[in-house]
């Protein structure tokens, strides 16, 4: 089977700027695959590269195996979600929802019909002769949604399309929108700078920085054996340990990151251990975020649940002893553990 | 200490300007005072002086007159509106003067358009600037300058005639000439010429507020279009003209109302047949009729009414 997108060695430059640097990835049939990045990493660049919007200095872009290069939006069976929704102000929303068939050609009755059913898939049912500004966020979103799936595209593109939302309504949008991709079978290609919302929704994602991609998995695999240390910092905390630290730590010069929520304290029976003063205590909710300064410049950064065993909080200036086993560790030079 | 220490200068910065402080305090808290004085001396322009003087004008056009006399009669009455809608002689005028703002509306937006949409779409940087002086430049200098340059261009011996005669076209242009209504001995006393002339001095006043609207479209819209599989030329049609559509009318008020009122052009260019603004000017001038003048005055202002009556129908401001 040909993957639903390849894009090999891509690169699109605007001036001095990289935005996209010999980008290899392959997006698989029916997949729900994350692109994830900081702004300016060139997520959306690629995600504009696939639509057409952006044309490659080099490389080779195509859909189902076929190369897409030099052919205009218009012409290619994707479709995108844009951030700010690009809703058509002067139409209704049914008539949005419906412009891709009426470009078509389509007869005005069964693109109604269709466009009804859209309503109906994103629970918008009833609202189509209303106007976009007469809408929320949350529902906006979704006529964006009904508009982009109508043409039942190769692959939908999503350009952080709940980044208006609020929380609330964003987590409640990321469980209907996983559930709709399932649903509808399409391939959803989702760019966000929430690793949060990567992790949760995606199949695999692919991890951006300065227009290269830094690591590509399923978020079990980026999450646990991040390969850089810039992934490690950007998806989830972590604790990134440089050589010099390692060896007092560890015995052995090998870089290695460490999430705060897998270092236990007190003098349990792990694989290392060390002391070291608390500097600061903040409390979140489901845990408790503890600094704690080693002697030397290292500071890791350890999280603590907030269960019922109601221990004491380490106080400030407070020497405390650290301790975590061998696989919490995961090295940053490549390797594998030893 | 510290604490006597921040005091100390906010009380000399506060005793050293104390009434600045005390009047901004005063403003800042009472919002609605301060938009009222901002707003006085425009009402008072608007409404008294400019409002007013309409007024006043619309009561002389009820005001009778009486011909031998060459007094105005203060009685209320509808013969001035008699006088006006029966005579054939003032309804031609009427006709003459709105056919030809409507022509000059419409070849100033075909001409109008495409300048706009390059400007808002294509042109950046330098280029842009100038367009915007390209535009803007004839504003600069005096409209009865521009007017008779225009005359000197369209004359018989000017270098419009001159160019269709070096072109061995000079057949072409006297056919045109030749044609009914529109043509004449030359298109300096030609109606032709006077929609030249027409289109040409209000031209900027159609592609500013067009190219505004222009610019006003999301690129992001158009993106989405494209995105959704309309052409290039479809989504003109689907999406930016549509949401350019208010400004071609805010253009189009502006061409229309100016070609209604002005009596210059018709003055210079055209032949001996009123429009408007002339017999306004010759009724409250010479003859001294200034009920009928009010009369001529209030035509404008109706035919502008009705306009943008239709125009709200169109739905031309549903996307403001």
């Amino acid at each position: 089977m040909q993957p639903a997108v390849r894009l090999e060695r891509v690169s699109r430059h605007f001036g001095a700027i990289r935005a996209v640097d010999e980008v290899s990835l392959e997006v698989r049939d029916g997949e729900f695959f994350a692109m994830l990045g900081p702004s300016g990493s060139g997520k959306t660049t690629c995600l504009r590269l696939i639509a057409g919007f952006e044309e490659p200095d080099r490389g080779a872009i195509a859909l189902h195996g076929q190369s897409v290069v030099g052919v205009p939006p218009y012409d290619r069976n994707v479709n995108t979600v844009f951030q700010d929704y690009a809703l058509f102000p002067h139409m209704s929303v049914l008539d949005n929802v419906a412009y891709g068939l009426m470009v078509r050609g389509v007869g005005r009755a069964e693109r109604q019909r269709r466009a009804d059913g859209m309503l109906e898939l994103v629970a918008l049912g009833g609202l189509g002769a209303r106007r976009p500004a007469e809408l929320s966020g949350g529902q906006r979103q979704r006529v964006a949604l009904a508009r982009a799936l109508i043409n039942q595209p190769e692959v939908l593109l999503l350009d952080e399309p709940l980044g208006a939302l609020d929380l609330k309504l964003r987590q409640q949008m990321q469980t209907e929108l996983k559930a709709l991709q399932r649903k509808v079978g399409i391939t959803f290609v989702y760019v966000t700078h929430d690793q949060e919302e990567a992790l949760g929704m995606s199949d695999r994602l692919a991890v951006f920085n300065h227009g290269r991609i830094e690591q590509i998995g399923t978020p079990e695999a980026i999450y646990e054996h991040p390969a850089t240390a810039f992934v490690a910092g950007f998806v989830g905390a972590s604790n990134i340990v440089d050589a010099a630290t390692a060896e007092r730590l560890t015995g052995r010069a090998r870089p290695f990151s460490l999430r705060p929520e897998r270092i236990r304290i007190g003098a349990a029976a792990a694989e290392h251990g060390v002391e070291g003063t608390v500097v600061s205590v903040q409390y979140h909710g489901a845990s408790t975020r503890i600094e704690v300064a080693l002697d030397g410049q290292q500071v890791l950064m350890v999280d603590r649940p907030n269960d019922l065993r109601g221990e004491a909080r380490p106080e400030p200036g407070s020497r405390i002893r650290l301790s975590w086993s061998h696989a919490a560790m995961q090295p940053l030079d490549g390797g594998a553990l030893p | 200490m510290s604490v006597a220490a921040t005091e100390v200068p906010l009380a000399a910065a506060g005793l050293r300007q104390t009434t600045a402080r005390r009047l901004s305090t005063f403003l800042y808290r009472r919002g609605g005072l301060l938009t009222l004085l901002l707003l006085a001396p425009p009402l008072a322009w608007l409404g008294v002086i400019y409002l007013g003087s309409l007024l006043a004008l619309l009561m002389q056009s009820f005001f009778g007159f009486d011909d031998f006399s060459g007094q105005v009669v203060y009685e209320l009455t509808l013969r001035s509106y008699v006088e006006l809608l029966t005579n054939p002689a003032n309804l031609d005028i009427i006709l003459r003067t709105v056919c030809m703002a409507a022509a000059v509306t419409l070849g100033a937006a075909l001409i109008g358009f495409p300048v706009a949409y390059v400007m808002a779409r294509y042109a950046t940087g330098r280029a842009k600037a100038l367009f915007y002086l390209a535009v803007m430049l004839p504003l600069w200098s005096s409209y009865l300058v521009r007017v008779y340059a225009w005359k000197l261009i369209l004359a018989k011996e000017g270098i419009v005639s001159w160019a269709f005669a070096e072109a061995k076209l000079g057949w072409l242009l006297n056919g045109v000439l030749a044609l009914p209504v529109i043509g004449g001995p030359s298109l300096s006393v030609s109606y032709l010429g006077m929609f030249l002339v027409f289109t040409y001095i209000w031209l900027p006043f159609m592609v500013l507020p067009t190219q505004a609207a222009l610019e006003r479209v999301p690129k992001g819209l158009i993106e989405a279009s494209a995105d959704l599989g309309a052409r290039p030329l479809t989504t003109f049609r689907t999406v930016i003209l549509p949401l350019a559509f208010p400004g071609l009318v805010a253009g189009s008020i502006f061409t229309f109302s100016l070609t209604l009122g002005d009596y210059i052009i018709p003055y210079i260019i055209g032949s001996s047949r009123f429009f408007i603004g002339q017999a306004v000017y010759v009724h409250q001038g010479t003859a001294g009729n200034i009920p009928l003048a009010a009369a001529f005055s209030v035509v404008p202002i109706v035919i502008m009414a009705v306009y943008l009556t239709i125009a709200r129908r169109l739905g031309a401001f549903d996307a403001l």
